[in-house]
């Protein structure tokens, strides 16, 4: 937990941005801190079980990073304030749980329309509705991918560990910056209350990427016209560029053009620059699937417990592997189809009645029986289930 | 699109005075022969030149309707957003950027209605934005529907026998949520829009300017009131056939200044007050590593243009 100090003008010396050293403390926290060191100097946030502790460190933490904090009237007004500061040249984030991240939803969108970077922390609980605000689920995987309308594509993250939400919370600012993208941190009840031993590295260690900046001047700028890698560079507010963004379909001067070439040209692009990009984006780990011949795919805090399901089949003679989504989007279609010519099966546990099953079992095509395991919420995965199901499928 | 009309603006210079601030690529605008936009858009041209507040330190931000895509139209930082969430996302630009002049400029559905909350509270906290909101009483977007300042009695596509729900009174909600600068104009007064406008932009805290504006398609024809001028000249002596029907009253109590059909429509400066900003709070507040807070630079561009 974050230990609370009283810090004022005066008074103690303010921490920096970046706490080297060896921490002890929860996944939520373990965020705001990976996103301080990112560069992350401006969050807005509503109070939410389970993520509450990352507005908390937050609010503690940004003030002595010359950083600002602002607790929004509801997670729409977050999420729009986010774009806004972005938009100005402030890295952004806020965090939230199930019903906030549907709040959100219209000005992710935006996000995506307005190609403004930012990261979004969804601690997930049990859902759907106000469902189990203290308690675990992984409900919003999809809503991840699909939540906002229209068509667009976004990265998102699976953390696992305090030490990951740290770690991933930069991966998922370098990300958002590099691709220009809201970028979503699909974190867990149990991963963000877990405590546990958190490394920050030293400053110099960090690699941060920041969005491209125009290199025409204002009267040759266009906002929205991409590069080669599909990215069009960013123009602030307040740098003379005269930036013009809209939320409806635009031509790249940033114009409103409602029609069929406007909408060919822009929204392809808009999933394509993550598409085109996806074999540096994935990310996933293998453990035991060098000789497996059950891939058990399973991220967040799943992924934690079902490590106990495959050393459990294992032991009974099955050669069981765990295949851990870190990027649950974009999906690592190109892995699985390659382990799919050479499994036996799958199991897919997750804590929902069966989200990412989907993603697999399209992938897989059919080639090798997939089975999903679920998970109702409300409390961590009992690896037996899993191990049943690895038995069934090895059959 | 509208080539002749660019190659001909490209010919000649200063057409007219306003277009250097406004992006001529758009034109023509999308708004109906009558509207009051355009009056509102000029206003504000004017009181930011008037201000002398720099190009590159305004910022516009719009959410949806036909008062949404004024943003599009002036040549600055302009942000057209969701529908509701303007303020949001300016309050955003605003704290990231306190030195930049931050303006929202929206519809009455916008800004009360889907946006309600986020004004509300933009006022509570004083944060240092300006919001023109152009009050043409109904959703003319979408074809004028009833919204949050359809008068009672009032005829809409959606309320076709009269609006039966109480309207907002703005400048009084404005100036109860903490607003420090509040007034009310119709298009017809431009002059003192103006330069209210440019008293807003000028001020510290969050300042707030209704101006209420003609729709003669969404809202005249349904109600009989004929063109936009008409309606116009509806705010001056035809509102409910009672003349005196518009008062401009300064300093008048914003809780007398509800709308409803019958009853002048009382315009002015309701409220110019000081109050510490969001920002102001902050610095104060919290603590921080640097020297000089980032608001200095804003007093300091605002004390500036007032030179």
């Amino acid at each position: 937990m974050s230990r609370v100090r009283v810090v004022d003008r005066g008074g103690e010396e303010l921490r920096g941005a970046v706490l080297t050293g060896a921490h002890f403390m929860n996944g939520d926290v373990a965020s705001a801190e990976g996103a301080i060191a990112a560069g992350c100097r401006f969050f807005a946030g509503y109070p939410i079980t389970p993520a509450t502790e990352v507005a908390e460190r937050m609010a503690e933490r940004l003030p002595e990073v010359n950083g600002r904090y602002i607790q929004m009237e509801d997670e729409i007004g977050s999420m729009a304030a986010l774009l806004g500061a972005s938009a100005a040249g402030m890295k952004s984030m806020t965090s939230t749980s199930g019903p906030g991240f549907s709040l959100m939803m219209e000005n992710i969108g935006l996000g995506a329309m307005m190609e403004i970077p930012c990261v979004v922390v969804d601690v997930q609980r049990g859902g759907p509705s106000t469902g189990l605000p203290t308690l675990v689920g992984q409900q919003d995987m999809m809503q991840a991918r699909w939540g906002s309308h229209g068509d667009y594509a976004l990265v998102a993250y699976c953390p696992n560990s305090p030490q990951e939400m740290f770690d991933l919370a930069i991966a998922a600012f370098n990300t958002s910056e590099k691709y220009r993208i809201p970028v979503l941190m699909m974190a867990d009840e149990s991963v963000g209350h877990m405590t546990e031993k958190v490394v920050i590295p030293e400053k110099e260690a960090i690699h941060l990427v920041t969005r491209k900046k125009p290199t025409v001047p204002p009267e040759q700028y266009a906002p929205f016209k991409p590069d080669e890698d599909l990215i069009p560079p960013m123009a602030l507010a307040g740098e003379g560029y005269s930036v013009r963004m809209t939320g409806l379909t635009h031509d790249i001067y940033g114009r409103p053009a409602i029609n069929l070439d406007a909408q060919t040209e822009l929204i392809p692009r808009l999933t394509e620059k993550i598409h085109k990009h996806s074999t540096e984006i994935v990310k996933y780990e293998e453990i035991l699937m060098d000789d497996a011949d059950i891939a058990v795919v399973a991220y967040g805090i799943t992924s934690r417990c079902v490590r106990r399901s495959v050393e459990l089949a294992r032991r009974d003679g099955v050669k069981a592997g765990l295949f851990r989504l870190i990027t649950a989007w974009p999906f690592p279609e190109k892995r699985i189809r390659e382990l799919a010519s050479k499994v036996k099966g799958f199991v897919v546990p997750e804590i929902n009645l069966g989200q990412m099953l989907h993603e697999v079992e399209r992938t897989v095509a059919g080639q090798v029986p997939v089975k999903g395991v679920t998970y109702h919420g409300g409390a961590l995965p009992d690896p037996e289930l899993t191990r049943k199901a690895i038995m069934e499928v090895a059959r | 699109m509208n080539s002749v009309l660019v190659e001909k603006l490209e010919g000649l210079e200063d057409i007219h005075p306003a277009d250097k601030w406004l992006r001529t690529d758009m034109l023509p605008h999308i708004w109906c022969p009558g509207c009051g936009l355009g009056i509102v858009v000029n206003a504000y041209i004017k009181a930011a030149e008037k201000a002398q507040i720099p190009r590159e330190k305004r910022v516009v931000v719009s959410g949806i309707g036909c008062s949404g895509r004024a943003a599009g139209y002036l040549n600055q930082d302009s942000y057209h957003t969701t529908h509701g969430r303007a303020i949001a996302f300016a309050t955003g630009i605003k704290i990231a950027r306190p030195d930049l002049n931050v303006t929202v400029l929206s519809g009455d559905g916008d800004l009360f209605a889907i946006g309600g909350n986020h004004f509300i509270h933009a006022a509570r906290r004083n944060m240092d934005i300006k919001v023109i909101c152009v009050n043409n009483f109904n959703y003319g977007m979408t074809g004028g529907q009833a919204g949050p300042t359809t008068p009672v009695g009032a005829k809409t596509t959606t309320t076709p026998y009269g609006c039966f729900e109480h309207p907002f009174n703005l400048p009084w909600l404005a100036a109860t949520c903490g607003a420090v600068y509040v007034a009310r104009w119709t298009t017809l007064d431009s002059r003192r829009l103006r330069d209210s406008i440019t008293e807003a932009l000028l001020k510290k805290g969050f300042a707030f300017v209704e101006v209420i504006s003609p729709c003669p398609v969404g809202y005249g024809r349904p109600n009989k009131i004929g063109s936009g001028l008409d309606e116009m000249k509806m705010y001056m002596d035809k509102w409910d056939l009672r003349p005196p029907n518009w008062i401009i009253q300064e300093g008048s109590n914003p809780r007398d200044a509800d709308i409803s059909l019958g009853k002048p429509i009382v315009v002015g400066k309701f409220v110019d007050v000081e109050r510490p900003t969001f920002l102001d709070l902050y610095w104060k507040i919290l603590p921080h590593k640097e020297e000089k807070p980032l608001n200095e630079v804003d007093k300091k561009q605002v004390a500036g243009a007032r030179v």
